[in-house]
């Protein structure tokens, strides 16, 4: 175990958690219900990201990662390894950045296991508050990630289960596909409001469902 | 718009993606105590500016956030290869240089 100093950014008392959309007023029609909606935006607010540095190359370290959060660490750009039954992902970020994102409350829990399993030279940096993943669905979900980003969409380049982190309506944003029709978008807090009415707005077209 | 190479990424993007970082493998004088100002001077400010083939630092800057270099044409804007830095370019001005004149030997050759 390091000697680091680690601290839980969840409030013990009764504090209002708010995400980064808390204060997003939406201007366009968003329809009443999931039904015939061609874009359906869910945001999953105050989820546990953290973002890990270290050595790909140290077997040692790739070994820590793996034991403490049970899945495989990826070593190259795309592959987006996940656990959806506890929740867990680990995202490629660059050769020595990974991205780690758990559910709610257990970011603190999540560096713990990995400041006791790892050594040496490495970093975990809780980035809790400042992202937030959006959940992008629907028939028209494509359509719109299209309109908003360079990136080429088509299945050859972008399957089921990559990630990437690329420019998204002149912001940047990490993108994931998790299905045919389904996308995981996680946002900087400080573009949260911005993004989040771009794709309203390039939505509104297809008729879009806000989940709440 | 460009479709520049990242060889961390191992990809293709788009070069909304990048930002240019100026002039590569500028060598920092080894021993500064005991470089002339005019030296000092040259690696601190002086860049070169050539017509043609180019070596440049590019910064994949919405992507892995990683630095990588760049061998361009800056006539025809044509990138060459891009390579990881600490690696040496294998496109440089002797060989394509030794390439176009082996070309017009073999031209000759076939008249």
């Amino acid at each position: 175990m390091s000697e680091i100093a680690t601290f839980n950014a969840h409030p013990t008392v009764a504090v209002r958690a708010e995400s980064p959309l808390a204060f997003s007023r939406v201007t366009v029609a968003t329809l009443a219900s999931a039904q015939g909606a061609g874009v359906c935006i869910r945001e999953r607010a105050l989820l546990g990201h953290l973002i890990l540095r270290g050595k790909a190359d140290d077997a040692g370290f790739r070994a820590g990662v793996e034991s403490a959060l049970g899945v495989s660490l990826p070593l190259k750009m795309g592959p987006v390894s996940r656990d959806d039954g506890r929740g867990v992902s680990v995202q490629w970020m660059s050769p020595d950045e990974w991205l780690i994102v758990v559910p709610a409350g257990e970011d603190l829990a999540t560096e713990q296991r990995l400041r006791a399993a790892l050594s040496g030279h490495y970093a975990v940096m809780q980035v809790s508050g400042a992202q937030t993943l959006l959940e992008l669905s629907g028939p028209n979900a494509l359509e719109v990630l299209k309109k908003s980003a360079g990136y080429d969409f088509h299945p050859r380049n972008f399957p089921v289960g990559k990630g990437i982190s690329t420019t998204l309506a002149k912001s940047t944003a990490v993108i994931r596909r998790t299905g045919d029709t389904q996308w995981e978008l996680i946002i900087r807090r400080s573009f949260a409001d911005y993004l989040f009415r771009w794709l309203l707005d390039a939505s509104e077209e297809y008729g879009v469902f806000v989940a709440r | 718009m460009l479709h520049i190479y990242c060889p961390h990424c191992d990809e293709y993007r788009e070069e909304e993606e990048f930002r240019p970082k100026g002039e590569a493998h500028i060598a920092r004088p080894a021993d500064p105590e005991n470089t002339s100002d005019e030296d000092w001077g040259n690696y601190l400010f002086f860049r070169k500016n050539p017509r043609g083939l180019h070596h440049e630092q590019w910064f994949h800057s919405a992507g892995c956030r990683k630095f990588f270099n760049v061998t361009r044409d800056t006539v025809s804007y044509e990138i060459l290869e891009t390579y990881k830095p600490g690696q040496q370019p294998t496109v440089t001005a002797e060989s394509r240089q030794a390439q176009a004149s082996a070309q017009a030997s073999n031209q000759g050759a076939a008249k």
